[in-house]
């Protein structure tokens, strides 16, 4: 028999003055269950404890959003209806162990997020950073992780439609694999997990109970160590066709009157799930674990409760529905089972084998969680960038700069990801700034992105924070669509270093500003904490996931570009190089202040550039973001059929700095949309026209072909996995 | 032309399948369940959908050759019935024994998602009567398991009685024998292919490259 004191209580992740806590709430020593229950509910991973403090700083509301954060994920108004829910999640730390179940889980927790809310789940997104690509590890990793999410994308049916990827040797022993679902509900069927009704059954639906993933959101919750492979264990193997089929049970049952409230079983397993549904609820509940479906003979009640096993629900049904619901479960072969019932006690109680192996009140249980507001060490502002060698040719440096790992075709990845199942995928991956899905029967699309720079980020947090939700809400501005809100996921490293804190703190900062500006709330997110190998931390990397609306998806415009349109570029361009690619790339420096994100001039900007869209001028259109106009302008190219020939007075700060709010259209009539910008008071020059040639001619008068530009372009990923 | 479209356990491209011949049919289909063990009165053709039809564990399509409905399946098609089978459809009437050969995991051993071209090798069917002869059309794959495969004899068999339907024509990514992405039974009433015309029927969605093959059921 295991003694629990407070050295298990310090395994298990909970400090000394936690376990004091356990000991208060409890009058008592806990059991192993108990204990086992408090320390996942209390855990980084669980109970925001080192960051709760600042995620109260964003803002969340809007007449469009239905439901923020504290559900199991965000709802917003999209018209018609309709709502979006849609979330993104992290799962890094079991990315690392074992990169394929790792990031395959981590797509099946977010979409078990969305549906759960009563959503069919229309577009998956993920946002990855790797390692030095020079290491045989991060090849392994990248390769296990696509894998992972191709594999359990693809099969549970729902396009994965976009992304992003980084590379830089802070993530080398912490790859970070944020995965983001967007579903579609009606807005009067939104199921909640808030728990009611006495002596109501609670049911368990889904795959059974195993001993995998057991305690994995403690390790979650820690930094990692040469011994982080041994938790292996801990890493839960996902089953894609069931979720496959728990997704279409539980928009079947949602059809009928038979849920009072739905939570999935994701971190923390039936721990979770079970407390938060009942502590939402104000109700108790009675859990009796003999009737838990088991994969496993001889399981323990603790292992039962903390078992992260994948691809399960619990359920609080009418009970005069119950049977009904069992037909429509057991319809699409998935296990059934009656495991308890909500009290009026105010308490979890966990049974099993006549023995009564938990009994916690609720209301402590996540009231007197543990909350701190950890020491913050603002990061130095970094200093001025001096003097920058601009002499490399342009054509050289662009064609470096395009088959940088950063920067190079993501078409080995996406073309492992099923990305038009479904039928209504508008613009596909390397199309459009953002990814756009039609809603089925309707004329309206969902513009969707993910987004963030990582090397900004680590230079000035708050600049960086600024400057994600920028990105993200000028890459659906981009396509035509309406910016409507955002999903946070903060990836960062070890809280209890106050310079983490504080990267936390400032980002969280800007974060709030560019939301604020842009009338862009947050309405879901997740936290990542103590992404750290040896002491070494990631980049901090606050990801934005965002979702906008189009009412008629035929206006989206793309980035593809056609002979005989004319390229105006629109925003300020100072040239900025500070922690640019093209310092990092080129001159191998990274350093420097990164680009100030002008909120006024970003809405400004943004707002004409739409309008421009939605009026029909435009042909197509790109953001400017990494590597600059050059870049944006090549990739344009790439996408589409036709050459260019560049005429702007500029050196390389021009074609390759990093400024923000800025966008390169393609129009028929430059004059009219020049004269259109200046009378709006915003900055726009012409920058070349679009040729039926096989060429990029850049301004001085060399010419890069199209196929060699393709090939610098697609060449990293095939070569890398030759 | 009366459509039925079976759903299998993990099937996942029958909304669009729905979607693809409601806009050619002008008429609802009706959806299936693999349960039942009776097609749907008047069913002309019975289309199986894409998707991972039992997670494809065991052998693709292997276990949903096995589902109920396809007794049926096979009456409908020895009657003369009207069969289409769209990757893993196209799997399953493999494993049924609908269509000879069968479809291994892709050469590369990954999964395949792209535009592949399609060159179609007879337009005298009831499915390609909309092309001509040597068309080449674009239509998305999404596969794993695309890779077809068949004894010689059999190859030789398809070729000389001119049942190949659909080859690659812009390279073979996912090492299929003989360039082959699609045949037809005997009768040229059961067709059988790997890429997903059904998701090319709608300029939104980037062309309608994929509509000439259900226009031309419609008619039929």
């Amino acid at each position: 028999m295991t003694q629990v004191n407070a050295d298990l209580a310090k395994s298990f992740g909970l400090n000394a003055e936690e376990w004091g806590k356990v000991l208060e709430i409890m009058g008592r020593t806990p059991s192993l269950t108990e204990l086992g229950i408090f320390s996942v509910m209390w855990s980084e991973h669980c109970s925001y404890k080192s960051s709760r403090v600042w995620l109260k700083e964003l803002p969340t509301k809007a007449p469009w959003v239905i439901h923020g954060p504290g559900e199991n994920a965000g709802v917003i108004d999209i018209g018609e209806g309709l709502a979006a829910i849609f979330k993104m999640e992290s799962h890094n730390h079991p990315s690392f162990i074992e990169p394929y179940q790792g990031a395959a889980t981590g797509v099946g927790g977010i979409l078990r997020d969305v549906f759960t809310m009563g959503a069919r789940p229309v577009a998956n997104l993920n946002a990855l950073r790797f390692g030095d690509p020079k290491l045989p590890v991060t090849k392994r990793v990248v390769d296990g992780v696509v894998r992972g999410i191709g594999g359990y994308g693809n099969c549970v049916g729902v396009p994965t439609v976009g992304g992003e990827v980084n590379f830089h040797p802070a993530y080398n022993g912490n790859p970070l694999v944020n995965a983001m679902t967007v579903g579609i509900a009606k807005q009067d069927k939104i199921f909640l997990s808030a728990a009611a009704g006495v002596g109501n059954p609670v049911v368990y639906v889904g795959s059974k109970t195993g001993r995998d993933g057991i305690h994995g959101a403690t390790m979650a919750s820690t930094e990692f160590d040469a011994a982080s492979e041994d938790k292996r264990p801990t890493v839960q193997v996902g089953d894609p066709f069931t979720e496959k089929l728990l997704i279409e049970a539980c928009l079947e049952l949602m059809q009928t009157d038979a849920i009072v409230a739905i939570q999935d079983m994701g971190a923390a397993g039936l721990t979770s799930s079970s407390v938060e549904m009942a502590g939402k609820g104000g109700v108790g509940i009675e859990l009796t674990l003999d009737d838990v479906p088991q994969r496993e003979t001889g399981m323990t009640a603790y292992e039962m409760m903390l078992s992260e096993s994948q691809e399960r629900m619990l359920l609080v049904l009418k009970p005069e529905r119950s049977e009904m619901a069992r037909a429509i479960i057991e319809k699409w072969d998935l296990d059934y089972a009656v495991i308890g019932h909500i009290t009026d006690t105010g308490r979890i109680v966990v049974k099993h084998k006549g023995v009564v192996e938990a009994d916690i009140p609720l209301a402590p249980l996540s009231d007197a969680a543990p909350l701190y507001r950890r020491p913050i060490a603002e990061t130095p502002k970094p200093a001025p960038l001096g003097a920058v060698d601009l002499s490399a040719p342009l054509d050289e440096a662009l064609l470096k700069l395009i088959a940088s790992p950063d920067l190079c075709s993501r078409r080995w990845i996406f073309d492992q990801y099923d990305s038009s199942v479904g039928g209504q995928t508008v613009k596909r991956p390397a199309q459009a700034d953002a990814a756009i899905v039609k809603l089925e029967d309707t004329k309206r699309a969902l513009a969707v992105t993910a987004d963030c720079t990582p090397r900004y980020c680590v230079a000035d947090a708050e600049q960086g924070g600024a400057q994600a939700v920028a990105e993200a809400w000028r890459n659906i501005t981009a396509t035509g669509a309406l910016p409507l809100a955002v999903t946070d996921n903060m990836n960062f490293g070890n809280p209890e270093k106050p310079e983490i804190m504080g990267q936390f703190a400032s980002a969280i900062k800007g974060m709030a500003a560019a939301c604020k500006a842009l009338d862009f709330p947050v309405v879901s997110g997740n936290v990542s904490l103590y992404n750290e190998t040896e002491g070494r931390p990631i980049l901090p990397t606050p990801a934005i996931g965002a979702v906008g609306v189009l009412e008629d998806a035929a206006q989206a415009v793309g980035y593809g570009l056609k002979p005989g349109l004319e390229l105006v570029l629109v925003g300020q361009t100072k040239g900025e190089l500070g922690r640019s690619l093209y310092l990092r790339e080129i001159l191998g420096r990274e350093d420097g202040a990164p680009p100030v994100v002008d909120l006024a001039a970003e809405r400004k900007n943004g707002d004409f550039v739409r309008t421009q869209i939605l009026s029909g001028k435009v042909t197509a259109s790109h953001d400017v973001s990494d590597g600059g106009v050059l870049v944006a302008v090549a990739e344009m190219l790439l996408a589409g059929e036709a050459g260019a020939e560049l005429a702007a007075e500029g050196d390389a700060a021009f074609w390759f700095g990093e400024d923000q709010a800025r966008y390169v259209l393609a129009v028929s009539d430059a004059n009219a949309l020049l004269t259109a910008a200046r009378e709006a008071g915003i900055p726009a020059q012409r920058i070349g026209h679009a040729t039926a040639t096989e060429k990029l001619t850049l301004p001085n008068g060399i010419a890069i072909s199209l196929p060699q530009l393709r090939e610098a372009h697609e060449g990293f990923f095939p070569q890398w996995f030759a | 032309m009366k459509a039925a479209i079976l759903l299998f356990p993990g099937i996942n491209r029958e909304r669009d399948m729905v979607l693809a011949v409601r806009q050619s049919f002008g008429a609802e289909p009706t959806v299936v369940w693999h349960k039942e063990t009776e097609l749907p009165a008047g069913t002309d053709l019975v289309i199986l959908p894409g998707g991972f039809s039992f997670g494809d564990y065991l052998r693709c399509g292997a276990m949903a050759a096995q589902s109920p409905i396809m007794r049926a399946v096979k009456a409908h098609a020895e009657r003369g019935g009207y069969v289409l089978g769209v990757c893993n459809g196209f799997q399953i009437l493999t494993e049924t024994g609908l269509l000879p050969g069968a479809l291994l995991r892709n050469a590369g051993l990954r999964f395949l998602s792209m535009d592949t071209m399609l060159r179609v090798e007879r337009n005298d069917t009831v499915f390609t009567n909309k092309w001509e002869k040597g068309a080449v059309f674009r239509a998305p794959m999404a596969h794993g398991d695309g890779n077809y495969t068949a004894d010689e004899v059999t190859l030789d068999r398809l070729e000389g009685e001119n049942l190949v339907a659909f080859r690659y024509a812009d390279g073979n990514r996912n090492g299929s024998a003989r360039d082959i992405a699609g045949i037809f039974a005997p009768n040229l009433r059961v067709l059988g292919l790997m890429p997903h015309p059904e998701n090319l029927v709608d300029p939104l969605m980037g062309g309608t490259d994929g509509k000439p093959l259900f226009d031309a059921l419609a008619a039929a």
